[in-house]
C-alpha cells in the first residue's frame, strides 16, 4: 500500500482544480483512500490523514468519519498526533456529537501529563469546547492547575476555569480559594487571564462581587497594578505603540467597572486612577483610544463624581472629531448610552453629532440619527428638524421608515406651532411617503382634525402635493381624507396662510377619481378616495350628479370592500337621502384616549372615522368640543354628560343587499357649525360595543323581568314609555327600550331622541326603528338604550326630543326622574 | 467574550474558523455564509464595525484576507482590532512576512498559533515573545517526540 499523500501535496493538487466538479472528484477520491486507511487501523499515517480531512472539512466537505480517528490520535503518545487530534476534536467534535464524551478520559490523563505542552493542549481543548458533563468531571483538575506555580499552565487554567463556570455556574465556588493570590503574579499572561476569571465570577454572582469588594479588597489591588502599568517605563515585551500592555489595562478597567457599579466606596477608590488614565493616555493611535474608550465606559457606569463624568463626555466629544471613523462610531454608540443620564453634557456636542448625519458610513449614520432624535428638545426643534428632514431626503431606504417615525414623534412633542407641525408632516409625506408606517396615517388625520384653524391651508397643501404624484400611499390616504372633509374650503379659495389656489369641484373630483382608477393605489387607498368622494356630495353643490355616478359605478367593483362601500353610499342617495347631510357632516375634534378612568368622560361610540378595515381607527371617543358644548348648555346641567348617541352597525347585511344598519339619527338640526356629529360610516365589522360587559351578551338573555315600565314623557300628544330589562350576569347594565307614540292627527317626522346621563354612568343609544311617529297611535318608534351603572347610583336622565309636526320644527327638553328602583339598584 | 473568528479571502473562501460557542455544523455554515456576504459587501471607506444579528462584528482586511471577529455587546471593539492585529503580527513573525498562501498550506499551524494566543474567546498571553516562544518549543517537541505521560 503506497503511503498516503502528504497534506501539502493534497492541498496543492486540490488547488489546481479548475472547476467545482473537478475539485469534488479529487476530494472524493482522497476521502475513499483515507477511509480505507482508517479501516486498516494504520497508526503511522493516521495523523496525516486526519490533517487532510480537516483541510477538506474547511472547504465544506463532510468529515464525520474522521471523528473517532481524532480520539485515537488524542490517545496516542506522539505529540504530533496529539496536536492534530486535539485540533480535529475542536473542529469536528462539538458537544452535540455522541463521541464527545469519550474524550473526557484522554483529557484527564493529559491534564496530568509530565509535559506542559500536552497539558496545555488538554486545557485548551477543554476550555474551548468542553461540554457541561466534561466540565463537571474535570473541574477538579483545572482547579489544581490553577494553583500551580507554572505560569504557562496557570494562565491557561484560569481561562479554562472561565469556560467551566460558563458551562456549570454552580462550580464557581470551588475556584474561589485558588483566586486568592492570582493578582500577585508578575507574569502578564497570568494577570490578564486572572482578571478575566475574576470578571466572570463577579458578573455572574452578586455574592462573589460583594466578597471581592469587601474581603479581598480587589479594587486597591487593581488600582495598584494599573498604576504600575501607566507609570512604568518602556517594557518591550508588552509594549504596543508606546503603551504598556493595553490588553491588560482594558481588562482591568472593565473589572473596575463591575466593582464600582452601584458602590460608592469602590467608585471613590478608583476615581483618581480613572482620571489619570483619562488624561495621560496617548491618543494618536488606536491603542490609546481603545483604553480611553474603556475608561469612558467605566466612568459612566460607576458612581463617579460629576467632574469625572464631564471629562468622559469630553473625551467622547473629541472622539467625534477624530479622523478615524471607527473612533467616531464608538463615540456615537457611547453617547447614545449616556444621553439619558447626562443630557446637558451631550447637548454641547450636538452640532458635531448632527454633522455625522452626513457621514458616508451607514453604521455611523444610523447611530447619529438615533442620537439626534434623543437630543431634540423644545429649544432646538426647528434647527434639528431642518437637519433631520434633509437627512430623510438623502438617506438610504433602510433608514427612512425609522427616520420618519422619529420625526413624527419629535414633531408631536415639541412642535412650536400647529402650522409648523403640519408643514413638517407634509414634508415627510412628500419626501418619504412610501416608507411611513401604517399607524402614522390615523395619527396624522387626528392631528389635522385638531388643527381647526388651518384646515383650509392643510387641505390646499395636500391637494397640491398629490396633484403631481399620487403614488405614495400614506400621503394619498391622508390627502384623500382631508379633501373629503374640507373640500368645501378648498374650492371656496379661503386660505389665509398662503395664496389660495383656484380649483373647481370638478378638478377635485378628477384627482380623486384618478386615485381610484390608478394601479398604484392600494385597496385601502381606494377606500379612502371613495369615501372622500361621497363626503363631497354634501360639501359640493354643482357636482352631486357626478358623484352619484361614480358611486354607482363602484357598486359593481371586484374589490369587495369598495363594492360594499359603494352599495351603501348608493343606498344613502336613494333611500336615506334625508340622513345624508347629517351622516356626512364635519368630523368633530378627536381626542386621543389616553386613560380610561371610570370618572372620565369617555364617549366611545364605535368607529368614528371612515377608516378602511385594515387600519386601526384613531382612538375613538369624540369629546364634546366647544361646539358640542351647545348640547351641554341645552341640557342645562354641568353634571350631566351629553351623550351623542350613535348606533354601531349591529346587523349584518342581509342577502337582499339591504343597507347595514345605519347609525341613529344624529340630526341636531340646523347649522353645520352646530354640535358636530360623529359621521359614522357604516362598518362591516362587529360593532365595538361601548361596554365590554355587554359585548358578549346577547341582548335579552337571562333577564330579570318584572321591572315596571314608566312613562318618561308625555306632552303635546307625544308619549314616550320606558321598559326595562336587566341582566343577571351583569347587574350594572340596564337595557331600556323606549317607545314613542303620537296621539295627534298628524305624523311626527324626522323624530330624533337624545339622552344624557350623569358622569358616573355610561350610555349607548342604538338605532331607532324609524324616524316617523305615525299619528293616531297607529305605530311607535322603538329605540334601545343601554346604560352602564357600575356605581349603582340612582338613574337620572335628561332627554331632548326634536321632530317636525304640523309643518313646524318642534323641540323639547325634559328630565326623567321616575326610574323605578329595580332598574338601577 | 468572542464568539468566533473567521478568516476568509476576497473570493469568499474560508481559510480558518474558530468557534468559541457550541454551534451545530449546519448553523455554522449558515452563519459563515451570511457573514461573509455582509462583510464582503462593505465598501473600503466604511468603519470596521457592524451589527449583525445580536452581535457586534469587528473585521479588518490584511492584503487578500479578511479577519473577522464576532464579539458580544459589552466587549470593546477597539481593543478587538488590536487583538486581530496582534494575531497577524504573530503569524507574520512565525512565517516570516506571512501571506495568504502560508495560511492555506499551513492552516494547522495557524490554528496552533491562535490556540496559544486565545482560549475560550479571550487573550491568554499579552506578550508576543511569550506566545512565539511557546510555539517554537512545541514545534521542537514534535520533532523530538515526547515520552510516556
Amino acid at each position: 500500500m503506497p503511503a498516503p499523500i502528504r497534506l501539502r501535496e493534497l492541498i496543492r493538487t486540490i488547488r489546481t482544480a479548475r472547476t467545482q466538479a473537478e475539485e469534488r472528484e479529487m476530494i472524493q477520491k482522497e476521502c475513499a483512500a483515507i477511509r480505507s486507511s482508517f479501516r486498516e487501523e494504520d497508526n503511522t499515517y493516521r495523523c496525516r490523514n486526519v490533517a487532510k480531512l480537516l483541510y477538506m472539512h474547511m472547504l465544506g466537505y463532510p468529515a464525520h468519519f474522521g471523528q473517532l480517528e481524532c480520539l485515537k490520535l488524542i490517545a496516542s503518545q506522539k505529540f504530533t498526533d496529539k496536536r492534530i487530534g486535539y485540533l480535529g476534536a475542536m473542529l469536528l467534535l462539538d458537544e452535540r456529537q455522541d463521541v464527545h464524551l469519550l474524550m473526557t478520559n484522554c483529557i484527564k490523563n493529559d491534564l496530568n501529563h509530565s509535559t506542559q505542552f500536552v497539558q496545555g493542549l488538554a486545557l485548551c481543548t477543554l476550555g474551548c469546547m468542553g461540554s457541561s458533563e466534561m466540565c463537571r468531571d474535570l473541574a477538579g483538575e483545572v482547579e489544581k492547575l490553577l494553583k500551580t506555580s507554572n505560569s504557562y499552565l496557570r494562565k491557561k487554567a484560569a481561562l479554562c476555569a472561565v469556560h467551566v463556570i460558563r458551562k456549570v455556574p454552580e462550580l464557581m465556588e470551588m475556584f474561589l480559594p485558588a483566586t486568592k493570590n492570582l493578582l500577585n503574579e508578575k507574569n502578564h499572561g497570568v494577570l490578564h487571564t486572572s482578571v478575566v476569571l475574576l470578571t466572570e465570577m463577579c458578573e455572574r454572582s452578586p455574592d462573589m462581587l460583594a466578597h471581592f469588594r469587601k474581603n479581598e479588597k480587589l479594587v486597591p489591588q487593581l488600582v495598584r497594578i494599573l498604576k504600575n502599568l501607566i507609570m512604568s517605563g518602556y517594557s518591550p515585551e508588552h509594549d504596543v505603540s508606546g503603551i504598556s500592555d493595553p490588553f491588560l489595562q482594558v481588562r482591568i478597567l472593565r473589572l473596575l467597572r463591575i466593582l464600582g457599579r452601584n458602590d460608592d466606596d469602590s467608585s471613590e477608590a478608583m476615581n483618581d486612577i480613572l482620571a489619570q488614565v483619562a488624561t495621560n493616555t496617548e491618543t494618536s493611535k488606536n491603542v490609546g483610544n481603545a483604553i480611553l474608550y474603556e475608561t469612558v465606559l467605566t466612568i459612566m457606569d460607576i458612581k463617579s463624581e460629576s467632574g469625572l463624568r464631564v471629562l468622559a463626555i469630553n473625551i467622547l466629544g473629541r472622539f467625534l472629531l477624530n479622523n478615524d471613523k471607527n473612533i467616531r462610531y464608538v463615540a456615537l454608540t457611547s453617547l447614545l448610552k449616556t444621553v439619558q443620564t447626562d443630557h446637558n453634557a451631550v447637548q454641547r456636542h450636538r452640532s458635531t453629532i448632527v454633522d455625522c448625519l452626513k457621514d458616508l458610513d451607514v453604521s455611523i449614520k444610523r447611530r447619529a440619527m438615533e442620537l439626534s432624535f434623543a437630543l431634540v428638545n423644545g429649544n432646538n426643534i426647528r434647527g434639528m428638524m431642518k437637519e433631520l428632514l434633509y437627512f430623510l431626503d438623502s438617506c438610504e431606504p433602510e433608514f427612512k421608515a425609522d427616520c420618519a417615525s422619529g420625526i413624527f414623534l419629535a414633531a408631536e412633542k415639541y412642535a412650536p406651532s400647529k402650522r409648523w407641525h403640519i408643514d413638517t408632516i407634509m414634508r415627510v409625506l412628500t419626501t418619504a411617503g412610501s416608507y411611513v408606517r401604517d399607524d402614522a396615517v390615523p395619527n396624522l388625520i387626528q392631528l389635522i382634525t385638531n388643527s381647526v384653524e388651518i384646515h383650509a391651508y392643510t387641505v390646499q397643501r395636500l391637494y397640491k402635493a398629490i396633484l403631481g404624484d399620487y403614488s405614495q400611499q400614506p400621503l394619498v390616504q391622508v390627502a384623500a381624507w382631508c379633501i373629503g372633509e374640507y373640500g368645501d374650503l378648498l374650492v371656496s379659495g379661503q386660505c389665509e396662510e398662503e395664496e389660495p389656489i383656484q380649483v373647481t369641484e370638478d378638478e377635485v373630483l378628477d384627482i380623486l377619481e384618478s386615485v381610484l382608477i390608478s394601479n398604484m393605489s392600494t385597496s385601502v387607498t381606494r377606500g379612502y378616495a371613495l369615501t372622500a368622494i361621497m363626503k363631497l356630495s354634501t360639501r359640493f353643490t354643482c357636482t352631486v350628479n357626478r358623484i352619484k355616478k361614480v358611486v354607482s359605478i363602484y357598486g359593481s367593483s371586484i374589490d369587495v370592500e369598495l363594492q360594499q362601500r359603494a352599495v351603501e353610499y348608493n343606498a344613502l342617495f336613494k333611500k336615506y337621502d334625508h340622513m345624508r347631510s347629517a351622516l356626512l357632516e364635519r368630523m368633530p375634534v378627536m381626542e386621543k384616549v389616553t386613560t380610561n378612568g371610570p370618572t372620565e368622560i369617555v364617549q366611545t361610540n364605535g368607529e368614528t372615522e371612515p377608516a378602511p378595515l385594515e387600519t386601526k381607527p384613531p382612538p375613538s371617543g369624540p369629546q364634546p368640543t366647544s361646539q358640542a358644548n351647545d348640547l351641554l348648555d341645552l341640557l342645562g346641567g354641568n353634571d350631566i354628560t351629553p351623550v351623542i348617541p350613535t348606533a354601531p352597525a349591529s346587523k349584518p347585511t342581509s342577502a337582499g343587499g339591504e343597507l347595514l344598519d345605519l347609525l341613529g339619527d344624529l340630526n341636531l338640526t340646523g347649522t353645520p357649525a352646530a354640535a358636530p356629529t360623529p359621521a359614522s360610516v357604516p362598518q362591516i365589522s362587529q360593532p365595538p360595543f361601548l361596554l365590554d360587559g355587554l359585548s358578549s351578551q346577547p341582548l335579552f338573555n337571562d333577564i330579570t323581568s318584572g321591572i315596571p315600565s314608566i312613562t318618561a314623557y308625555s306632552k303635546n300628544g307625544l308619549k314616550i314609555e320606558f321598559t326595562f330589562e336587566r341582566s343577571n350576569t351583569n347587574p350594572s347594565v340596564t337595557v331600556i327600550t323606549i317607545q314613542a307614540s303620537n296621539s295627534t292627527e298628524l305624523d311626527m317626522t324626522d323624530f330624533v331622541f337624545q339622552a344624557a346621563v350623569p358622569k358616573t354612568f355610561q350610555l349607548q343609544l342604538l338605532s331607532p326603528s324609524s324616524s316617523i311617529v305615525p299619528a293616531f297611535n297607529t305605530g311607535t318608534i322603538t329605540q334601545v338604550i343601554k346604560v352602564l351603572n357600575p356605581q349603582k347610583q340612582q338613574l337620572r336622565m335628561r332627554i331632548k326630543l326634536t321632530y317636525n309636526h304640523k309643518g313646524s320644527a318642534m323641540q323639547d327638553l325634559a328630565e326623567v326622574n321616575n326610574f323605578p328602583p329595580q332598574s338601577w339598584q | 467574550m468572542m464568539r468566533f473568528m473567521l478568516l476568509f479571502s476576497r473570493q469568499g473562501k474560508l481559510r480558518l474558523q474558530k468557534w468559541y460557542l457550541a454551534t451545530s455544523d449546519k448553523e455554522r455554515k449558515k452563519m459563515v455564509r451570511e457573514l461573509m456576504q455582509v462583510v464582503l459587501a462593505r465598501k473600503p471607506k466604511m468603519c470596521s464595525f457592524l451589527e449583525w444579528r445580536d452581535l457586534k462584528v469587528v473585521y479588518k482586511r490584511y492584503a487578500s484576507l479578511y479577519f473577522c471577529c464576532a464579539i458580544e455587546g459589552q466587549d470593546n471593539e477597539l481593543i478587538t482590532l488590536e487583538l486581530i492585529h496582534r494575531y497577524v503580527e504573530l503569524l507574520d513573525k512565525y512565517f516570516g512576512s506571512v501571506c495568504e498562501l502560508d495560511i492555506i498550506f499551513n492552516f494547522e499551524k495557524a490554528y496552533f498559533i491562535l490556540d496559544e494566543f486565545l482560549m475560550g474567546g479571550d487573550v491568554q498571553d499579552t506578550s508576543k515573545k511569550s506566545v512565539l516562544k511557546a510555539i517554537e518549543q512545541a514545534d521542537l517537541l514534535q520533532e523530538v517526540g515526547v515520552g510516556r505521560g
